[in-house]
């Protein structure tokens, strides 16, 4: 059946679809500049992650009774899948990403009841099942080698780097910055010493270091988050006011014990936090409605991040705390609301006697 | 002076104005030909009482149509004719339901009522407050913004009233007829203001104007440096829903109406700017409400324009006068395409009609629906500061006091959230369902309690003419043991207890009556 027609009789030319059309696209210079720079394995990984997302999808959607053909294209699962992807490491096994995929869309979504429904942000769920139940797999990283270079595995090596592993991993595995100002914490070195020696903030920028499939081109990445703020796909808040929150406690760390503490750019340019910033934390379902509700959120990850990464045993932390902050979203919404026009924020009438406001 | 700075609403959506084909279209008279349908409900409240048979002449300006109630309002002979019928027609409404109608089979002449109140030409000062709401009352004028709401019910004010608003928003997209008033009759609009001002004893006067009608400001402005040097023109953000009551309020005095008050609570009283002008004819001309402006337009619209148009005209006409339809149209409304009612084009023009607006399929773009993703964009959105996802998944699952719990009652149904819904989710459509069900569900509530209310009330009744029987007989019985008393009162006890026994007959279960008569002992 359907709904009675009531107004508004016109609307924007912007459907959900749409908006995960916009950030497919908004991500798809990041993801495709480290495709180019990882090689065939990091192709493979992309497609067959976003394959089981959406076959794991057409699953869920047949056992809840839906319609596969008019929901599939909702582009949420696409979604889904394409942010796991390019947090996961560039050369992982097949198998990652099929697991990844089925844990993303199925247990991240399906069983809360599909789009919109879920608590906990999809990919960031399959991330973390994946780091806890695969820590090798999930932590091997490797030196760039883009297209075209002489290390740059060509397209059948690419097959069996994917299927049947590399041949000599110890050989170009690497470790990313975040590992490396860890293990100088744990060793009591000088954290900004023990980084890598080719550390370069430009280099950051540009993902010429070690990390996960599409989380290295901070400058990609934030021209994506731009063009998605700019055509209001996201709200600013959230990138705004985590990568501030961020930049301000590693600040004040690094002011005050630079020997133990890494600067600002070190947390903003590696790692997820880019990623994150603009195309995690800011997933529509799992973040909170309003904007000062979001606002605490987006101030809450950041502060998971910066804790976790200084302090913590894992050293990246970006996905625990956007799953954390998720966890609370629910409560969020309830205690930030706006206040209601003719209403006291305690939800009271106003009294007829009122100064202008 | 800071009440010449707008406040900024909050939320609200920038829509397409879309007003461009119709905004230099100068409001064109159309002449009343063939049959007018005047609906005797154009306003809320009470449909009026026909006061013309069939068959009868009328002039134009006659009263046919005599107001029933407080809320309701007198309707007049638009033009001369004669009355064809008086009959059942459908109603510019969404659910097509017919309402008492006077068909008037116009002659042609426009021959004017002979006995119209005399035109008062004296400043505004001279006439008793009383004597305005009187002739605007007789005028059958109602708000021509399309609440329809009697106009001298506000002009009546129960609490004293220091500010005048008038609405010169217009924030529908399409629509432009007011925009034409306000460029073409500001003169006749600042003299209503004034005589609306008087009435009500309101010291400020302000119009406020959405500031995409740059020439409207400008016209406005000059007539009332002409005219009448109190009244403040201001320039408001061009913003949906900028021209809701409440929020022109705000925009302009920074006060806010309380939640379950009314304007006139905090002393401010707001009338449309065609509803003054209308104000203005009625006691300068001595004319009754019998046209107004109207905006035809949309995609299927051949030569969209600016109509003033007799009451009574169906919609089908009016739109023959626009050069008619270039191809089928998806929707027909009546007003604007963000709240207005589709409308069958058989219904006619009432009161509150300030657009007919036939969309093509292009324009309307319905918008496929999918699961909401909670992306709060309708949070952003509302004027009213409510969170409108969670008031209408509530009602999606009929959790009624959840959704009233979150603000369903606070709600405009402007439309605001709908608008920006990627989802597509109906959430106007929710609001509506969910208040329908709670008004029911309060209706039935209310008969349970009567019923109940009722059923104690009998038993009560029951249990003291029981007790009364039962007093009487034994009184009856210590009568026979005491012969002395004289023979003449008994039969009047006995009349009176079966006139005792009356109410009892209203029930249809009463073995507890019937329980207690055969107590009674046999006299």
């Amino acid at each position: 059946m359907s709904d009675p027609v009531a107004g508004p009789h016109i609307r924007p030319p912007l459907s959900l679809p749409a908006l995960m059309g916009q950030v497919v696209l908004a991500t798809a210079p990041a993801t495709l500049f480290s495709v180019w720079l990882y090689g065939w394995p990091a192709f493979n990984l992309l497609l067959i992650t976003l394959a089981t997302a959406l076959a794991a999808e057409a699953l869920c959607l047949r056992a809840s009774g839906r319609s596969v053909r008019t929901n599939l294209g909702d582009g949420s699962a696409f979604v889904a899948g394409w942010i796991l992807a390019m947090s996961l490491p560039p050369w992982a096994p097949w198998w990652i990403g099929v697991t990844g995929g089925l844990l993303a869309v199925i247990v991240g979504k399906g069983i809360f009841g599909g789009t919109g429904q879920n608590l906990f942000n999809p990919a960031m769920v399959a991330r973390v099942g994946l780091l806890i139940a695969f820590p090798v797999e999930m932590t091997r990283w490797v030196e760039p080698a883009p297209l075209g270079s002489s290390e740059a595995p060509g397209f059948l090596e690419g097959l069996r780097v994917t299927f049947t592993g590399a041949a000599d991993w110890d050989a170009i595995s690497s470790a990313t910055t975040l590992d490396a100002t860890r293990a100088a914490t744990q060793e009591g070195e000088p954290v900004m010493s023990g980084l890598p020696g080719d550390y370069e903030p430009i280099a950051a920028l540009l993902g010429f270091t070690p990390g996960s499939l599409a989380e290295g081109s901070a400058l990609l990445l934030a021209l994506g988050g731009l063009y998605l703020i700019v055509r209001r796909v996201i709200p600013w808040e959230i990138p705004l006011v985590l990568l501030g929150t961020l930049a301000l406690l590693s600040s004040i760390g690094h002011l005050l014990n630079p020997e133990r503490y890494t600067d600002a750019s070190v947390h903003l340019l590696s790692g997820s936090s880019l990623l994150a910033a603009f195309f995690i934390a800011t997933d529509p379902t799992t973040s909170p409605a309003t904007r000062a509700g979001r606002a605490v959120f987006a101030a809450g990850c950041a502060a998971v991040i910066w804790v976790v990464r200084t302090y913590g045993g894992y050293p990246e932390a970006t996905a625990f705390a956007v799953l954390l902050m998720n966890a609370a979203t629910p409560l969020i919404d309830h205690w930030i609301r706006p206040r209601v026009y003719g209403r006291t924020r305690r939800g009271l009438a106003l009294p007829t006697e009122q100064e202008p406001r | 002076m800071l009440l010449n700075r707008p406040r900024l609403i909050r939320g609200g959506v920038r829509t397409e104005a879309r007003k461009q084909p119709t905004a230099d279209c100068p409001l064109e008279p159309v002449r009343p030909r063939g049959r007018l349908y005047l609906s005797l409900g154009q306003h809320i409240g009470r449909p009026a009482l026909p006061v013309v048979t069939p068959g009868e002449p009328v002039a134009r300006g006659q009263r046919i149509g005599r107001a029933d109630g407080a809320l309701s309002a007198h309707v007049h002979a638009p033009t001369s004719g004669r009355v064809a019928a008086i009959t059942r027609h459908v109603a510019p409404h969404p659910s097509g339901l017919p309402v008492l109608t006077v068909v008037i089979e116009a002659d042609g002449a426009g021959r004017w009522e002979d006995d119209l109140p005399e035109p008062f030409t004296g400043a505004a000062g001279q006439l008793p407050p009383r004597v305005i709401a009187e002739r605007v009352a007789d005028a059958g004028i109602v708000g021509l913004g399309g609440a329809a709401f009697p106009a001298a019910v506000k002009l009546d004010p129960e609490q004293p009233v220091t500010t005048l608003i008038l609405n010169g928003g217009e924030c529908e997209p399409y629509l432009t007829c007011d925009d034409r008033l306000m460029r073409e009759r500001a003169a006749g609009l600042i003299d209503g203001a004034g005589l609306i001002a008087h009435a009500l004893g309101a010291a400020r006067i302000a119009v406020g104007i959405e500031d995409n009608k740059r020439e409207a400001i400008h016209a406005v402005r000059h007539a009332a440096e002409k005219l009448d040097p109190r009244v403040e023109v201001t320039p408001v953000p061009s913003l949906w829903p900028q021209g809701s009551e409440k929020h022109l309020i705000y925009a302009l005095t920074g006060r806010e109406v309380p939640a379950g008050a009314r304007a006139g609570d905090i002393g401010v009283v707001v009338h449309n700017v065609g509803t003054a002008y209308a104000v203005h004819r009625a006691i300068r001309h001595g004319h009754p409400l019998i046209s107004r402006p109207v905006t035809v337009g949309g995609g299927a619209v051949a030569e969209p324009g600016n109509f003033e148009v007799p009451l009574g005209l169906p919609f089908q006409e009016l739109l023959e006068h626009a050069g008619g339809l270039t191809e089928a149209p998806e929707r027909v409304l009546a007003g604007g395409p963000m709240m207005g009612p589709v409308v069958s084009l058989e219904a006619a023009v009432a009161k509150g009609t300030n657009g007919v607006i036939a969309l093509t399929a292009d324009e309307v773009r319905e918008a496929r629906e999918h699961p909401c993703i909670r992306c709060g964009q309708c949070v952003d959105a509302c004027p009213m500061g409510l969170m409108p996802f969670e008031i209408a998944n509530r009602a999606a699952r009929d959790d009624l006091d959840g959704a009233a719990a979150h603000g369903l009652m606070d709600c405009l149904t402007c439309g605001s959230c709908a608008y920006v819904c990627p989802a597509g989710r109906p959430l106007v459509q929710l609001m509506h369902y969910a208040r329908g069900q709670r008004a029911e569900q309060a209706a039935a509530a209310e008969r349970a309690d009567l019923q109940r209310r009722l059923a104690e009330q009998r038993a009560e009744r029951q249990r003291r003419e029981a007790e009364r029987k039962r007093a009487k007989a034994a009184a009856r019985k210590q009568q026979r043991q005491t012969p002395a008393s004289d023979g003449g009162k008994a039969p009047a006890q006995g009349q009176e207890a079966s006139s005792d026994k009356q109410p009892s007959k209203d029930s249809a279960d009463a073995p507890k009556t019937s329980a207690t008569t055969n107590e009674e002992p046999p006299s």
